[in-house]
């Protein structure tokens, strides 16, 4: 009894002191993955290099915003020509590199035929597979064509890997970034820690927090250690939801839950018999029950899908009654298609939603009659025989990437799912510039998906937030992979 | 000595040829591809095969690993596929984490567990040889991820005495680096010394039958010298065995307690480098890894030769 009066007596002397002191300036930010580069056109598509540098180092000339909308940012403003083809952009004026050079149309050029060019590594480079050209107007005009109307070119020029980079620089940006953000790089320690620091030279408004530190922690448990310990005041996309518990009982944090663009799949191979068969892929379908694998495997944390679409968009419709769960009618689906005996295998990625899910479906299938041999298999193999020489049955996974529908419309996709009425949809949609008629098109193509079973859709993967409780402006949602350190702040 | 020198000198060289082909093939083997792994789901064909060119991928494998062999007697160990800078610079970084945490973690291990023992084995049968051997039973019963995350529990997030991990650099001042080690090297330590502590008193014990240190006490010399000068010294040969093997598994065995720590070192840039398929990474930290290993052996072989005098003129 007297330890616990002398640790609220010093728990009070924290919060009087603490009250005392002006805001915070610093924050440090735990992450599960370290960037592999920082330069988010050349460095591969993992999402940590997006989370470091979007918007904190790098800036594009639109930005997505925490909602998911375009915003101006490089480009103060725009017109498009009457056939959708000619978009011209004005840029900001005084925007500078971190190194002293101004931005100019150059840059923009520059950065836009590399992306698109020949010997482009960018990992997006269908981004920019419909700009024709890209003219430098005058310094702060850039002039892009485009082969087709293009509904969502806005959108794109706004992904981490569409930012300006400057051609003096773009060869050490990895590891040396220099971009036109409001923070730039301190220092990189490999493996332990990557530190931002203000610019001071930014041409925008003036962040609140001064040195952002993003420590890389592997391990849930340890993470949760490190954030308990106050060695942590952020992680954003926290991917042990089982340890929430413990978080929870703590008054200094806050647990945000909100959504991702990944649409986790039961991915089957449509083109392999018996999986071609849409019974049968319907007979797999309504086995599923969704809340039992989001319960068990999720903790509760994510939000049924029915097709190919996240919930957080405005074209989104619940098509999950299409694929509900029914084990009777699953049953006589296979008897119909004339399957019995039916055994498939399930690959499973080392993402723990993939292993916690595995065994629930392999239960569920095993309940209507079908055997599933399970076998874990690392993210490498994974994408050497799973998604590039479509060697599997069934696999479980989540698409992380914002307005992806288009994948089911790709021949050499590894769901090998192949329809007429899909593909023209899609095309349809990358035509049409007119909002309303997207989303009558977009709903149009999650119905196809849904009622041709192309994929046993599980749910919409969440994006968990733990932070102290006094830290302010954390996005809720990833709409794209971002972290803009310039918008949080230290409640006084 | 000379010749026994020269032999241990070739059997050490021949050891790392044998190792680099070995290492090099199995990592040949392994399926996955680093350009795939980087660029992701969404990656072209064409963008797919202009990263391989870049990172020289499409060449043939011999001319890889004569390219890869002279390099590193060039000190030019490639660069890493993932980070794009050179491994080497990659290597110093983690042998600066690593190293002092495996000599660390020796020294406790060596400071616990020889005078552990010792004491056992001098005072056998009593109440503290009772207790040395019971705490070494659960010294190397429990798990050290266990005991690891145990001491982050209370010395990091109750007690806050310490940070719950990570390693702030040495640039940041020799104390602060040392106090990042020293739960890591603790969690490392405690299961090596009581092992050690094990091996040191049966080996002592075993010495102390001899008949050398019985006709030792029985030309009068006193039980405390016959122990320190005779019986420690003929029974370290073991122990230095033991301890050679146990600095190479600190040295590289160290990835579960660099997780629990999140220390940047050896251990999780071999395994990061595997699941990202940075194989020029995981081939030159191994490499270097073998290296360290069969140099501390040939290191323990000449320690034999100074405790035990007999090695030395038959050599």
């Amino acid at each position: 009894m007297k330890l616990f009066k002398a640790l609220m007596a010093a728990a009070a002397l924290a919060l009087v002191t603490g009250a005392a002191q002006a805001a915070r300036t610093d924050v440090t930010i735990a992450m599960q993955l370290e960037p592999p580069s920082l330069d988010p056109t050349t460095g591969g598509a993992a999402a940590a290099i997006r989370s470091v540098t979007y918007g904190n180092i790098f800036e594009g000339l639109t930005k997505i915003d925490s909602a998911g909308a375009v915003q101006p940012l490089l480009a103060k403003s725009w017109d498009i020509s009457d056939d959708g083809l000619t978009y011209t952009f004005h840029l900001q004026d005084g925007v500078k590199f971190q190194d002293g050079t101004p931005l100019t149309a150059a840059d923009v050029k520059y950065s836009l035929d590399t992306a698109r060019g020949e010997k482009s590594v960018n990992a997006q480079k269908q981004l920019f597979a419909k700009i024709a050209s890209v003219d430098a107007v005058d310094d702060h005009t850039v002039k892009v064509t485009l082969s087709g109307p293009q509904g969502d070119f806005l959108y794109n020029m706004g992904w981490g890997d569409a930012v300006i980079v400057s051609e003096k620089t773009a060869a050490s940006n990895g590891t040396n970034p220099v971009g036109t953000g409001p923070y730039k790089l301190g220092e990189w320690v490999k493996g332990d820690h990557v530190t931002l620091t203000a610019n001071p030279d930014y041409w925008g408004a003036k962040p609140a927090i001064q040195t952002a530190t993003m420590k890389f922690i592997s391990e849930p448990t340890a993470a949760v250690a490190a954030i308990l310990a106050g060695d942590v005041d952020y992680f954003g996309g926290f991917p042990a939801p089982e340890a929430l518990t413990q978080i929870k009982a703590d008054p200094r944090l806050q647990i945000i839950v909100g959504a991702t663009n990944g649409e986790t799949v039961l991915a089957m191979n449509n083109g392999k018999a018996p999986l071609d068969n849409v019974k049968v892929r319907a007979a797999i379908a309504h086995a599923i029950d969704r809340k039992a694998i989001i319960d068990g495997a999720q903790f509760g944390y994510g939000t049924p899908i029915g097709s190919f679409f996240p919930p957080s968009d405005p074209a989104y419709i619940d098509l999950t009654s299409v694929s509900n769960f029914d084990p009777e009618l699953s049953k006589k689906l296979l008897a119909e298609a004339g399957v019995s005996n039916l055994s498939l295998s399930l690959k499973l990625p080392p993402a723990s939603y993939a292993r916690a899910a595995g065994p629930i479906i392999q239960q569920e299938l095993a309940n209507v009659g079908i055997k599933v041999e399970i076998s874990n298999v690392e993210w490498a193999d994974w994408l050497s025989n799973v998604f590039k020489q479509k060697d599997y049955d069934l696999t479980i996974i989540s698409h992380v990437e914002p307005n992806d529908y288009g994948i089911f419309a790709r021949d050499d996709y590894y769901f090998a799912y192949k329809s007429d009425a899909y593909k023209k949809v899609v095309e349809e949609i990358g035509n049409t510039t007119d909002p309303k008629k997207q989303v009558e098109l977009k709903q149009e193509a999650q119905k196809i998906l849904a009622n041709d079973f192309a994929a046993g859709f599980l749910f919409e993967y969440p994006f968990i937030t733990i932070a102290s409780k006094d830290l302010k402006g954390l996005w809720e949602n990833q709409p794209i992979p971002a972290m803009p350190i310039s918008e949080m702040s230290w409640s006084e | 000595m000379a010749s026994y020198l020269a032999g241990r000198l070739a059997s050490l060289l021949i050891s790392l040829v044998v190792a680099s082909i070995v290492i090099f093939l199995v990592i040949e083997v392994v399926p996955g591809d680093p350009a795939q792994f980087m660029l992701g789901l969404n990656a072209q064909p064409d963008t797919l095969a202009a990263l391989r060119t870049q990172l020289g991928l499409d060449e043939p494998a011999l001319i890889r690993y004569f390219t890869w062999i002279f390099g590193m007697l060039h000190g030019d160990f490639g660069i890493s596929y993932t980070y794009r800078t050179p491994v080497s610079e990659l290597v110093a970084q983690r042998i600066g984490v690593s190293a002092p945490l495996a000599l660390l973690s020796l020294a406790l291990t060596v400071i616990i567990g020889l005078p552990a023992g010792i004491i056992a084995a001098a005072r056998r049968n009593s109440a503290t040889d009772a207790a040395v051997m019971g705490a070494t039973q659960l010294g190397i019963a429990v798990p050290n991820f266990w005991f690891a995350i145990m001491l982050v529990w209370i010395f990091a997030v109750i007690l806050h005495w310490f940070p719950a991990g990570g390693f702030p650099g040495w640039n940041k001042g020799i104390w602060l680096g040392f106090k990042g080690l020293l739960l890591p090297s603790i969690a490392l330590a405690l299961p090596q010394a009581a092992i050690l502590a094990r091996v040191m008193r049966s080996s002592l014990l075993d010495t102390l039958g001899e008949d050398y240190i019985r006709t030792a006490r029985a030309k009068g010399l006193p039980r405390a010298q016959a122990l320190w000068k005779h019986a420690v010294r003929n029974a370290l040969i073991p122990v230095l065995t033991i301890v050679g093997l146990q600095f190479s598994f600190l040295l590289a065995g160290g990835i579960i307690i660099e997780n629990v720590f999140y220390l940047p070192g050896l251990g999780r840039l071999t395994f990061q480098g595997i699941t990202q398929r940075d194989l020029i990474t995981v081939k030159t930290v191994i490499m270097l890894l073998v290296f360290a290993v069969i140099f501390v052996n040939f290191l323990v072989e000449i320690a034999y030769v100074l405790v035990d005098p007999r090695l030395r003129r038959r050599a």
